[in-house]
């Protein structure tokens, strides 16, 4: 190929697209030619992770620039490609659209909320720290701010919310692994590190970058396949966003016919733990405005906190470019979120309809428990019936699923072929090893370049601080993968929680960092540390039986907790001194896109 | 007043008005999803579900675009976009 790597990209990218097409007619012509679904399920997984392994190892580099920040000249769509699979994390990918199907309207405030979070990123954030061309996050609040204690407290938060985030993706990593290659959890969670560490060792950002770019295209292939494959063979819609209203609305009607019926504490208590019945509205409002609202701008605030979706802005190549690139991550990231509610909509009507053939409301009991898909996903804990009113027959009340059986077992309800199932187990993978990539490498690379660098040994050469940067990767994705192999907390729950942690302690910090002049090195640091500490202290008393306030849950405790950063941050600013004349300096100097950046100016 | 200070005031006359728009599709409407239900929204769907699923989601995409053009637009009136070459 003639042409620099980055000219060449377009077609390095569709070779590979159509390589794995052609991967995925070859695993079903085997399927054809009777190749076991284990076998299929082994292959979809350790093909992709190989191929991602080889890409990591293809990108290795000894340059800080290239490690730190991909030599910044990632083109814009591409890095959209790889922040949107550094964002849909295994959260997004395994369980929204199950979140989805049983929590209908109050859970899509996570839609709206880990969308528009991407405005606030473009407009407040993305190019201002752009222009500044720091290496990390708290490598902008420290150089800012001034003094090591900022830069101290930036790498407490960006840590503390990354490694509640990170575990969950090690989890889901895991429990795919675990799945596809039938492997117990305990190992397949070090597998799954494995494969990570692969991807972002050698090259750090760089490998990230490209190796997201691909786990982008594998996980929206896996996505939209079988969405749009489920709705053509229902008959429901050749193109299901535009097409489902009359599914939408025969959902309503079924759930008026059935009515939700609410069981007994003893019946239920028969249940397997984390399988839930259908008991809300599917497309009806079913939360209170201040629910919807406080939860989605939660998120919101969220997004623009997390370090690992920032720094993929570092990369660019301009200022203007990193704005654009926040239009085009955003746009890859609506073509999956927009599918999971018809992804919710289409298994959930395929289930429930006794007029279509899949539906198994209404059939006996005995019936139902000889189905072969049930029994599949029964004995995988996902699924469960249980007659409670005795008359034989399956009511609404009677069936229980997991949130992530919609996206794994939808395809095999449906009828699908099992190489299907095979797909969405390497998108699963795929989703939540490039957000894990992506957060590792955000916390290895702060305490490495921040606290290592920059504070305990600032003359420390080029080649050193890349070893500490890569030991650490490994020292803290092996927490990680030890702590995920605990079992702790579920995995959306605790994803949420990061947007929260995030959001107390660093929103306002960068925000007025950029907007406020006249905030100073105290108020930012009363923001951070007590913003953090109040959104935690909020968590552990909510948690312990604390009522709360205002209606902020545990989901949304970073509202209480921003709320407190920002009140101590502009107090405390305004009874010190103002910045010194050098700093407002850099700050005007930072809003004028054209020009060298501020770090690094020689 | 300094040609930095315009564009800066521009800037954020943009950032206001771009915000304005987040604010009406992130929250504003949905103070009255109850209300928007029984409204038919684009492609049949119930208004408030169109809405969460797509209506916000996509706005927002092209919000973001416009902004960067507007945003590019006011750079080069004030001489401070970037040289290709930067």
């Amino acid at each position: 190929m003639k042409g620099n790597f980055i000219d060449n990209l377009p077609k390095v990218y569709g070779i590979y697209t159509g390589g794995f097409i052609g991967f995925i007619i070859l695993m079903s012509i085997g399927e054809q030619m009777g190749m076991t679904s284990k076998a299929i399920g082994i292959c979809f997984v350790a093909f992709t992770v190989f191929i991602y392994a080889i890409i990591g190892w293809l990108s290795r580099t000894a340059q800080a620039d290239a490690y730190y920040v991909a030599g910044r000249q990632v083109p814009t769509v591409f890095n959209g490609m790889a922040t949107a699979a550094d964002w849909m994390s295994g959260a997004s990918f395994v369980a929204m659209a199950g979140g989805i199907y049983f929590k209908g309207y109050g859970y899509m405030a996570l839609l709206v909320g880990w969308t528009g979070g991407y405005v606030l990123v473009a407009t407040l954030l993305a190019p201002y720290l752009r222009k500044f061309g720091c290496y990390t996050v708290p490598d902008f609040i420290g150089t800012r701010y001034g003094g090591n204690l900022t830069r101290f407290l930036a790498v407490v938060v960006l840590t503390v919310a990354s490694f509640t985030y990170v575990t969950a993706q090690i989890n889901a990593t895991g429990t795919i692994a675990s799945v596809a290659l039938d492997i117990p959890f305990q190992y397949a969670v070090y597998v799954g590190l494995v494969s990570i560490l692969l991807c972002s060792m050698l090259g750090g950002m760089r490998g990230v970058t490209w190796t997201q770019v691909a786990q982008y295209i594998v996980l929206i292939i896996a996505y939209l396949l079988p969405v749009f494959w489920i709705s053509n063979k229902m008959g429901a819609g050749f193109f299901p966003h535009f097409m489902l209203a009359d599914e939408v609305a025969r959902i309503g009607e079924l759930e008026q016919q059935f009515g939700f019926v609410k069981n007994s504490a003893a019946d239920l208590a028969t249940v397997p733990k984390g399988l839930a019945g259908i008991t809300k509205a599917h497309s009806a409002v079913n939360a209170t405005p201040w629910a919807f609202i406080s939860l989605a701008l939660a998120m919101m605030m969220g997004t623009a906190s997390l370090p690992h979706v920032m720094m993929r802005y570092f990369t660019t190549p301009s200022v203007k470019a990193a704005r654009k690139s926040v239009g085009w991550s955003l746009f890859f990231i609506f073509l999956l979120y927009s599918s999971a509610p018809m992804l919710a909509t289409l298994s959930k009507l395929s289930l429930i309809d006794p007029n279509l053939a899949t539906g198994i409301i209404g059939k006996s009991i005995a019936e139902v428990q000889a189905i072969d898909w049930y029994q599949n996903w029964n004995q995988a804990n996902l699924m469960f019936v249980s007659d409670f009113n005795g008359n034989g027959t399956l009511e609404l009340n009677e069936f229980f699923m997991g949130g992530k059986a919609v996206v794994l077992a939808t395809p095999e309800i449906a009828g699908l072929p099992y190489v299907i199932s095979g797909l969405v187990a390497a998108g699963g993978m795929a989703a939540a090893m490039s957000t894990a990539d992506g957060l590792i490498l955000a916390i290895a690379n702060a305490i490495s370049h921040d606290v290592y660098y920059k504070i305990i040994d600032p003359k420390a050469e080029t080649a050193k601080r890349l070893v500490v940067a890569r030991v650490l990767l490994v020292v803290i994705g092996f927490a990680g993968a030890t702590i995920a192999a605990m079992e702790i907390q579920g995995i959306l729950g605790s994803v949420i929680w990061a947007f929260d942690f995030a959001m107390s302690g660093l929103f306002f910090p960068l925000v007025l960092g950029v907007w406020w002049k006249r905030a100073n090195k105290e108020g930012a640091i009363a923001g951070m540390a007590l913003g953090l500490a109040s959104g935690m202290g909020y968590l552990i008393w909510v948690r312990n039986g604390g009522s709360g306030f205002l209606g902020i849950t545990q989901l949304t405790f970073g509202i209480f907790g921003s709320a407190v950063s920002l009140v101590s941050m502009v107090i405390v600013s305004l009874i010190t001194s103002e910045p010194s004349a050098s700093v407002q300096k850099m700050v005007d100097e930072v809003r004028v896109p054209s020009g060298k950046t501020i770090i690094g100016k020689s | 007043m300094s040609k930095q200070a315009q564009h800066w005031e521009k800037t954020r006359g943009l950032l206001m008005m771009t915000l304005a728009i987040w604010f009406v599709f992130s929250i504003g409407i949905f103070l009255f999803g109850a209300e928007m239900e029984s409204v038919a929204g684009p492609f049949g769907y119930p208004l408030t579900y169109w809405f969460t699923c797509q209506g916000s989601l996509g706005i927002f995409v092209i919000l973001i675009f416009w902004f960067a053009n507007r945003q590019e637009k006011i750079d080069e009136e004030f001489g401070f976009s970037e040289r290709e070459d930067d």
